[in-house]
């Protein structure tokens, strides 16, 4: 019970920080109208090219705000040495990882309502009918992005070369991630049914178990180094 | 009673840079001690390892009645810090802080109880305004409403004075011989010999990261004190 309050608690002051601030929601929301232009310009008018590339521009596409958005996670925490006291805060330092697991997962939630619909105009393609498990595919690897770019993000807050080290750490971690989500969102935008990549499904959801345990599991070591 | 700190042999290097050197220090409850220094003595490293914020390299002790090594847990639920920093989260409002910290706290965070915890600060009028409008002395104010929501037995002030104005710094003296009155005890941290002197019930001197002098207020009168400080941080310097 008392988890659950302190990592709801934690959940309430990020979102009232951010809808108050909007820092990280705009920059994601002005970043990923731009990766569309720079895709649109890339990949030029050919459709068929588009389409082909289309999983995997979306993917790269939250990978890339998520590198933005994800690596600020705990840069509020060292205003006025917050951070000093999260961890002289007692009790499960857990709560504090899934709190803000929470907002990130919420905030790339976010970013990914909007690119997909950005997607959708840009690209004149009808996401609708494969909307439901789309969905399905995107929930499982935004939770994969955020369990591990919330741990690094706590863990690279401190270090003066966060912004290099952050994708250093994150994208060899996310491959499995990135590798199910891709020839998942490929499966699904031909009309496949969910059950024929059931085996990408599968391992996005264990990456996601194995991430979130390791995460909850090492947070307060993160937080004590 | 048990003693609010007892620690021995505290000893704390970052790497070849040994910043405190077999540091023994004792408090009792209801006692305020001044911990004089000047700058870089190792006062703010002695106040982080109390608060269980740093480990030492070797030593150990009690502090709030638990081990310093093995029981930081329990210490940080009977110890207030405040430091440094003012752990305020600037976008949310005096009392959105307070219910921030009470239940990470585990403590309760209704409404009537963080008015009253404001109220105790001489906050209550801005409640509702944001941090980020506050002065630094209002910042300290909200951090110690932070820090007595938790009915600590310990304070670690390290320069509590700081960016508080004359009438701030008489409150906060207030605040302290009342906490002091109830049974608490406080390790001030501070280079100057203000206004903490006069609350205080014994003055220690640490210089080059050792406890040059540890001795009863009463004995010393201020003229004594501070040629001792001064011959403590010539010989450190």
């Amino acid at each position: 019970m008392m988890f659950a309050r302190r990592a709801w608690i934690v959940l309430w002051k990020d979102l009232l920080t951010e809808r108050r601030s909007k820092e990280s929601l705009n920059a994601l929301f002005f970043f990923a109208v731009l990766l569309l232009f720079l895709f649109e310009f890339a990949l030029g008018p050919d459709r068929e090219r588009l389409t082909a590339a289309l999983p995997g521009l979306l993917w790269l596409g939250f990978i890339l705000a998520g590198l933005l958005g994800l690596g600020r996670t705990f840069l509020v925490e060292r205003e006025n040495d917050c951070w000093e006291g999260l961890l002289l805060t007692p009790g499960d330092k857990g709560a504090i990882y899934l709190g803000k697991l929470a907002v990130n997962f919420l905030l790339m939630a976010a970013v990914a309502i909007v690119l997909l619909g950005l997607f959708g105009i840009f690209y004149n393609v009808d996401l609708w009918a494969s909307l439901a498990p789309l969905s399905i595919v995107i929930f499982l690897g935004t939770v994969g992005l955020a369990s591990v770019g919330t741990l690094f993000g706590a863990m690279t807050s401190q270090v003066r070369a966060r912004e290099l080290l952050f994708p250093l750490l994150l994208l060899p971690v996310q491959v499995p991630v990135l590798l199910g989500t891709v020839k998942a969102t490929e499966a699904v935008l031909q009309g496949l049914a969910l059950a024929e990549v059931a085996h990408w499904l599968k391992l996005l959801a264990a990456a996601d178990l194995v991430y979130l345990v390791v995460g909850i599991l090492t947070f307060e070591f993160v937080l004590e180094a | 009673m048990t003693r609010a700190i007892d620690i021995q042999g505290i000893r704390k290097a970052f790497g070849a840079n040994a910043v405190l050197e077999q540091v023994d220090l004792s408090l009792e409850a209801g006692e305020v001690l001044a911990l004089l220094g000047p700058n870089g003595a190792g006062k703010t490293t002695l106040v982080k390892i109390l608060a269980t914020l740093l480990r030492p390299s070797s030593g150990g002790g009690r502090v709030a009645g638990f081990d310093l090594l093995k029981e930081p847990e329990r210490i940080r639920r009977q110890v207030g810090i405040l430091g440094h920093g003012s752990y305020v989260y600037e976008d949310l409002t005096a009392q959105e802080n307070l219910r921030f910290w009470a239940t990470m706290a585990g403590l309760p965070a209704d409404a009537g109880a963080l008015r009253k915890a404001l109220a105790a600060v001489d906050l209550e009028m801005v409640a509702g305004e944001r941090a980020r409008t506050f002065s630094s002395g209002m910042k300290r104010r909200l951090a110690l409403a932070r820090i007595l929501l938790g009915a600590p037995r310990l304070l670690l002030l390290d320069e509590p004075y700081a960016g508080l104005d004359q009438q701030g710094k008489k409150w906060l003296e207030e605040v302290l011989l009342d906490f002091r009155g109830k049974g608490g005890a406080v390790l001030m941290a501070t280079h100057s010999f203000g206004r903490g002197l006069s609350i205080a019930d014994r003055v220690a001197i640490l210089a080059g990261g050792r406890i040059v002098l540890n001795r009863p207020r009463a004995s010393l009168d201020l003229e004594e004190l501070h040629r001792l400080y001064a011959l403590a941080t010539d010989d450190d310097a």
